[in-house]
C-alpha cells in the first residue's frame, strides 16, 4: 500500500452512554480513493465525524500527512486541505448556490476555471446559480455537497454516502463526477452503501463492523473474492437482522 | 456503470401565492397602518402616532437585533441582555450630561455631536461588557438552555446592582438636548424631532445590517451559521471566533438603543433594560428566532400596534403585543420569518 495520507489507531469514540468506535484501525492511501463499506450503524459516518472532529476519540490517534489532529478542532483540520461531505449534506438552505459556493472557498476566490469543471460536472448548479439552495431537488443539494467540497483544493476527500437516496440518473451523474475527482489525483475516504458505485471508484476498501474494522485491503481483493465478499456481507446481513 | 443521461432541469415560474408568501410579513406592516388609518378619526393624529409607533419600533429593533443573532447563531438563550441597555443609557448619558454646553445649545450639529459622542461611549463600554459578558457567563453554559437563563438572570442582577452602586438608586433624568425639542408639522400633525431622528437612525442601522450580512463574506458566514454552525466549522471558519463578534456587536447595538431609549423616555433607571425585555422577547419570538428581517417586522408592528391601541383604547395597550404575540405564532408557529435550523 502506498504513502498514507491518513492513519487511525485505535480510535475509540463515545457518543453520550454509547461506545461507538471501539478500536478503528486503518489507512487511507495518498492519490487513491478508499471506501469505507459496512452495514448500517456500524460506525462509518462517526468515523469520518471524529476525524473531521466533531466528535472528540476517547483514545487512539488520528494522523493526518504526519500531524496528529486527534485533538485539533474541525476548522482548523479543514483549513489544513480536508474536504467533507457530511451524510446531510449540509448545504445552506437559506442561502443561494452561489453564497454556499463562495463559502465553501474559505481561503479567498472561487478559482473560475474550477468553476467551469464544476459546472461541467453538474450543469444544474450553473441553471440555478442565484436561485435559493433550499429549493434544490434532493440530487440536486448533493451536486452542491459535493462541488462544494471541491471549491478548493483539498488534500483529502471525506464523503459520505454521497448516493444515498438518489435516482439512478443522479447516481450517475454523482458517479461520473467523482470518477473525474479521482482522475486529477485526489485523495479520498468514501462511505458507501452501493457496492456497484463504491467497486466502479474504490482503489482500496476497509469494512467495519460493530464499531471496528474487519477487513481491509484492495477493492480488486474484495471483489474479486466471492467467498470473502459473503463471509463480510453476510456476516453484515446477518447482523443487521 | 451506464452514461449519465442529459440532465436540463426547468425553472417553472410559481403561482402568485407562492410568490407572495415570503413577503407576507412585510406588508403586515402597511395593513396595521391602514387599519389605523381606518380606525383613527384624525388624518393628524394617525401619522403622529404612526411616526411614534415607527420611532418606537426602530429603537426596539436596535435592542433586539443583537439578541435574536447570539440565538440563532449559538442557540444561546440570554436573559441578561437588557443588562446592556441599561448600562448603555447610563454611559450615554453621562457623557451628554458633561457636554452640557453642547446639548444646552440651539445648533442642530452641536446636538448630534453630543448625541454622537454619547453614543460612542455607550458603544465601547457595552461592548467591552459584551465581551466579559460571554466569557465570564455564557461561554461556561453553552447547550444547556436552563443554566443558561439562570446564570444570565444572575448576570443581569449583578451588572444592575453595580449601576445602582455607580450611579445611585434614583432615576436620573435627562433632558434632550435643545436642538431636538419640540416638534415639526406636517400636513396638520406634530411629529417630535426626536422621533423622527430615531426612526431614520433605526432604518439606517438595519440597511446597515442587511448590507453586512447579504453583501459580505462575515455576513455570509452569520447566516449559513445560524443555520448549521457545524458545517460552517467544516468549511474551516473558526465560528466561536464570529459568535463573539456577533456578541459583542448585539451588546454594542443594545447600549446604543439604551442611550435613545433613555433620550425617547427622558429617564432612566437601573431596571430600564429589564423593563424593555418583554417588548424584546415578543419582538424576537414572533419574528423568528434568528431572523434579523423578521426582528426588524416584529419591531415596527410591536411599536405602531401599542402606540395605535394606547391612543384608541389606553386600557388595552399594555395586553396589544400579548395579542400580536398569540396571533402571529397561531399564524406561524416558527415566527414570521422562520430560519431554518440544521443543528
Amino acid at each position: 500500500m502506498s504513502d498514507p495520507i491518513l492513519s487511525l489507531e485505535g480510535v475509540y469514540t463515545d457518543i453520550a452512554q454509547y461506545h461507538i468506535l471501539q478500536g478503528v484501525d486503518f489507512t487511507v492511501p495518498r492519490g487513491a480513493v478508499t471506501m469505507l463499506l459496512g452495514r448500517n450503524g456500524v460506525g462509518k459516518t462517526t468515523t469520518l465525524r471524529t476525524i473531521m472532529g466533531h466528535w472528540r476519540a476517547r483514545a487512539g490517534s488520528i494522523t493526518f500527512d504526519g500531524i496528529d489532529i486527534t485533538r485539533l478542532p474541525t476548522p482548523a483540520i479543514a483549513r489544513m486541505g480536508v474536504g467533507y461531505v457530511p451524510e446531510t449534506m449540509g448545504i445552506f438552505a437559506d442561502l443561494t448556490v452561489e453564497e454556499n459556493m463562495i463559502l465553501a472557498a474559505a481561503s479567498g476566490r472561487l478559482d473560475p476555471a474550477r468553476l467551469e469543471r464544476i459546472f461541467a460536472a453538474f450543469p444544474p448548479l450553473k441553471t440555478f446559480w442565484k436561485g435559493q439552495a433550499g429549493t434544490l431537488s434532493g440530487g440536486q443539494k448533493q451536486m452542491l455537497s459535493i462541488a462544494r467540497a471541491m471549491a478548493e483544493d483539498r488534500r483529502l476527500y471525506l464523503i459520505d454516502e454521497p448516493t444515498k437516496g438518489l435516482a439512478p440518473a443522479i447516481v450517475a451523474t454523482m458517479a461520473g463526477a467523482l470518477k473525474a475527482l479521482k482522475n486529477e489525483g485526489a485523495s479520498i475516504l468514501m462511505v458507501e452503501q452501493n457496492f456497484a458505485v463504491a467497486r466502479a471508484l474504490g482503489d482500496f476498501a476497509v469494512v467495519m463492523d460493530d464499531g471496528r474494522v474487519i477487513w481491509s485491503g484492495t477493492m480488486a481483493e474484495l471483489v474479486g473474492d466471492g467467498l470473502l465478499q459473503e463471509r463480510l456481507m453476510g456476516l453484515s446481513l446477518a447482523a443487521g437482522h | 456503470m451506464s452514461t449519465a443521461p442529459t440532465h436540463a432541469p426547468r425553472i417553472e415560474r410559481k403561482p402568485l401565492a407562492q410568490r407572495l408568501a415570503p413577503h407576507l410579513p412585510m406588508l403586515l406592516i402597511p395593513a396595521l397602518m391602514l387599519l389605523g388609518l381606518a380606525l383613527i378619526p384624525s388624518v393628524p393624529s394617525w401619522l403622529t402616532l404612526t411616526v411614534s409607533g415607527l420611532a418606537m419600533g426602530m429603537m426596539i429593533f436596535v435592542m433586539a437585533s443583537g439578541m435574536t443573532l447570539v440565538f440563532g447563531l449559538m442557540d444561546v438563550i440570554n436573559f441578561g441582555h437588557g443588562v446592556f441597555i441599561s448600562v448603555g443609557a447610563f454611559v450615554g448619558v453621562s457623557v451628554l450630561l458633561m457636554l452640557d454646553h453642547l446639548t444646552g445649545a440651539p445648533s442642530m450639529v452641536m446636538a448630534l455631536a453630543a448625541i454622537l459622542l454619547a453614543v460612542i461611549a455607550a458603544i465601547l463600554a457595552t461592548g467591552a461588557l459584551g465581551w466579559a459578558f460571554e466569557r465570564v457567563i455564557v461561554k461556561p453554559v453553552y447547550g444547556a438552555h436552563l443554566k443558561q437563563i439562570l446564570v444570565t438572570m444572575g448576570g443581569l442582577i449583578v451588572v444592575e446592582q453595580l449601576i445602582i452602586v455607580l450611579w445611585g438608586p434614583e432615576e436620573i433624568y435627562i433632558p434632550r438636548p435643545e436642538a431636538l425639542k419640540g416638534a415639526v408639522t406636517f400636513a396638520g400633525a406634530a411629529m417630535e424631532k426626536y422621533r423622527l431622528l430615531a426612526v431614520g437612525v433605526g432604518a439606517a442601522l438595519f440597511l446597515a445590517m442587511r448590507l453586512v450580512l447579504r453583501r459580505t463574506k462575515i455576513g455570509l458566514i452569520v447566516r449559513a451559521g445560524v443555520e448549521n454552525g457545524e458545517m460552517v466549522e467544516a468549511l474551516g471558519y473558526r465560528l466561536r471566533m464570529v459568535f463573539i463578534g456577533v456578541f459583542v456587536a448585539g451588546s454594542a447595538l443594545a447600549g446604543l438603543g439604551g442611550v435613545m431609549w433613555g433620550l425617547y423616555q427622558e429617564v432612566i433607571t437601573a431596571h430600564m433594560g429589564q423593563q424593555i425585555m418583554i417588548l424584546i422577547f415578543i419582538v424576537v419570538i414572533i419574528g423568528g428566532l434568528g431572523s434579523v428581517e423578521g426582528c426588524f417586522i416584529g419591531a415596527l408592528l410591536v411599536g405602531l400596534l401599542q402606540n395605535y391601541v394606547a391612543f384608541l383604547e389606553p386600557k388595552a395597550a399594555l395586553i396589544s403585543n400579548i395579542g400580536l404575540l398569540v396571533a402571529i405564532l397561531m399564524w406561524r408557529p416558527m415566527g414570521m420569518i422562520p430560519v431554518v435550523k440544521a443543528k
